[in-house]
């Protein structure tokens, strides 16, 4: 039986990741990852903390260049682009991060509208528009305009971040840790979020994620990666590859561990019973 | 097998103690080199950052909406310290000054030194002191806050260039404003001295404003003027790449606050050196005759 994942990896995919590997100084983070992603996916990157994740995110937006292997999006080498080019490229993308990153100084309109101000020459009329009716499409009511990030708590702060990744209408969205610090209510209204923005939008969406209930509501194929300093020499940092109802029955013992959020191993490992003393990532790219 | 143990144990202490030495001039090395690299790496992230500031500033000039709140931050809300701070240095060098040259009947001729101090030398070097403190510091824990909090990473995904959008309106603010700053850093403390001089220490102000007016020449005034440039692109380019280059967490960014003025302040005192021997040389190239400036 041929699975959805398959089927959609066999069209030209739109992310394609060869032999990627990012290292911070003596630190390997991410090493030769093999990873294509389709047009119109939305696939869950899963992972303990540390494991390279965020790191994995910023290399396909073209923050963070990659110390080995290419990036290639849209057919480009997102790290042999012009900074025209670049820019470019980057406007085709959402991002959404994981504290929202919203700007401090301005409003929440503002903040909404930085990406327009930036690439359009739209009336300002035209753009307090698009503004109200991003802001609607996440729930938000116009009297938050006005506004300072500060002012809001952190399920709104996301909204805001998700309307601000929606402005330009991109392509693909990037969600870092989208439900992380959120009460369970405000995580499903996020889930469906991305769900709706999904059905409304024609996008291709990557999220970044240690919440299984996230993964298994909004993705259509999860990969999960494992941090290097706990993986044997020559093992593939890719745990699994495949959709979500497949990954509780998950060949790999380590894989059913972190789904069923099981930490008995870890907890001997970090007490020094397996002789192991594994070590923590660096925090690096939770 | 305890015998072994034994000769084992003793060869290894006995290496370690010949290794001692060894050991530790190796470490010393590592530790010099370590540094010596961290140096060369600093000099060398700073260099490209100010190139590629250059190159924004002069591909594409910020829009208003980021300009004129660096220009509000760095010039108009500076206005108040660098004036207070202006006026105490006039008063200062005032009182300094006064009982030696009253000893010698010279005090009329107390404005010339005050301004010529002023306007060359103290005027620019502490209004620049002052401000990397207040800009050059508040810069780099803005940025810093940026940078960890993702706000850097935020503007550059969404397709702005964070050096174009972020630096160039507070260099241009700091080398456009605080020559301006310094000028009138330098009027507070001409005033300040004249008004001490005058009221308090009682010297006939025609004297005092006559004397004043012969000494101080044109080519002291662009001296200070040229001196607080170099100083204002100092200050906006290591607060800011302090700022970008922040480490995690709250003690990240306090640690780049702190550096940001160390750092300009040691940059002022070298360009300041640097400065008024070049200068000296630009002035007695153009007046062959005229005695040494320094």
């Amino acid at each position: 039986m041929v699975d959805r994942s398959q089927v959609a990896e066999s069209v030209e995919p739109l992310v394609r990741m060869e032999q990627l590997g990012v290292r911070f100084g003596r630190q390997q983070v991410l090493r030769d990852l093999d990873l294509s992603i389709a047009r119109g996916q939305t696939v869950a990157v899963i992972g303990e903390s540390g494991c390279g994740k965020t790191v994995l995110l910023k290399t396909i937006i073209g923050l963070l260049r990659p110390t080995q292997g290419t990036v290639c999006f849209d057919g480009q080498d997102v790290y042999r682009l012009s900074q025209r080019e670049l820019t470019r490229t980057r406007i085709r993308f959402g991002f959404l991060f994981q504290q929202a990153a919203l700007f401090d100084s301005m409003t929440v309109a503002q903040n909404v509208a930085f990406p327009l101000r930036q690439h359009s020459s739209r009336p300002e009329r035209e753009i307090r528009e698009i503004v109200l009716a991003r802001l609607a499409e996440v729930g938000l009511p116009e009297s938050v305009v006005g506004k300072k990030p500060a002012e809001l708590s952190g399920g709104m702060r996301k909204r805001v971040g998700l309307a601000r990744a929606l402005a330009l209408e991109p392509e693909i969205i990037l969600y870092d840790e989208p439900t992380t610090g959120l009460d369970p209510i405000m995580s499903d209204v996020i889930n469906e979020l991305i769900l709706s923005t999904r059905r409304r939008h024609p996008v291709t969406s990557i999220v970044v994620t240690h919440d299984m209930h996230t993964t298994k509501k909004v993705a259509d194929r999860v990969v999960m990666l494992y941090p290097l300093t706990r993986l044997r020499p020559g093992e593939p940092q890719i745990l699994f590859d495949g959709p979500p109802s497949q990954i509780d029955r998950a060949e790999d013992r380590r894989v059913r561990q972190f789904v069923q959020g099981e930490a008995g191993e870890r907890l001997m490992e970090m007490r020094g019973v397996n002789g192991g003393g594994s070590e923590e990532g660096l925090g690096i790219g939770d | 097998m305890a015998n072994s143990l034994h000769a084992t144990t003793v060869s290894g202490g006995s290496a370690g103690r010949r290794g001692g030495p060894v050991r530790w001039l190796v470490d010393w090395i590592a530790d010099l080199g370590d540094v010596v690299i961290g140096w060369v790496t600093g000099l060398g992230s700073i260099s490209v950052f100010s190139f590629q500031t250059l190159q924004w500033l002069f591909s594409r000039l910020p829009r208003k909406e980021t300009l004129l709140p660096a220009f509000y931050q760095i010039g108009v809300l500076s206005l108040p310290v660098v004036a207070l701070t202006g006026t105490f240095i006039g008063i200062i060098l005032a009182v300094q000054s006064y009982a030696q040259f009253r000893l010698m009947n010279l005090e009329t001729r107390l404005g010339a030194v005050i301004n010529m101090s002023l306007v060359r030398e103290l005027g620019p070097v502490l209004a620049a002191t002052m401000l990397a403190g207040r800009v050059g510091s508040s810069m780099a824990a803005e940025l810093g806050t940026m940078r960890v909090t993702e706000q850097i990473d935020a503007l550059a995904s969404m397709g702005a260039n964070p050096i174009s959008y972020l630096v160039v309106p507070r260099f241009l603010a700091c080398l456009i404003l605080i020559p301006c700053l310094t000028v009138m850093a330098d009027f507070m403390g001409v005033v300040g001295a004249a008004y001490y001089s005058v009221y308090v220490l009682q010297i006939d102000w025609f004297h005092y404003i006559h004397n004043s007016a012969q000494f101080v020449g044109l080519f002291d005034l662009f001296s200070g003027v040229v001196k607080s440039l170099s100083f204002g692109a100092a200050i906006a380019l290591i607060g800011c790449h302090r700022g970008f280059h922040c480490d995690a967490g709250a003690e990240g960014v306090g640690k780049a606050a702190t550096a940001a003025f160390v750092q300009s302040f040691c940059v002022i005192l070298f360009l300041d050196m640097v400065l008024n021997i070049l200068l000296d040389a630009i002035y007695l190239m153009l007046w062959p005759r005229a005695p040494s400036l320094i």
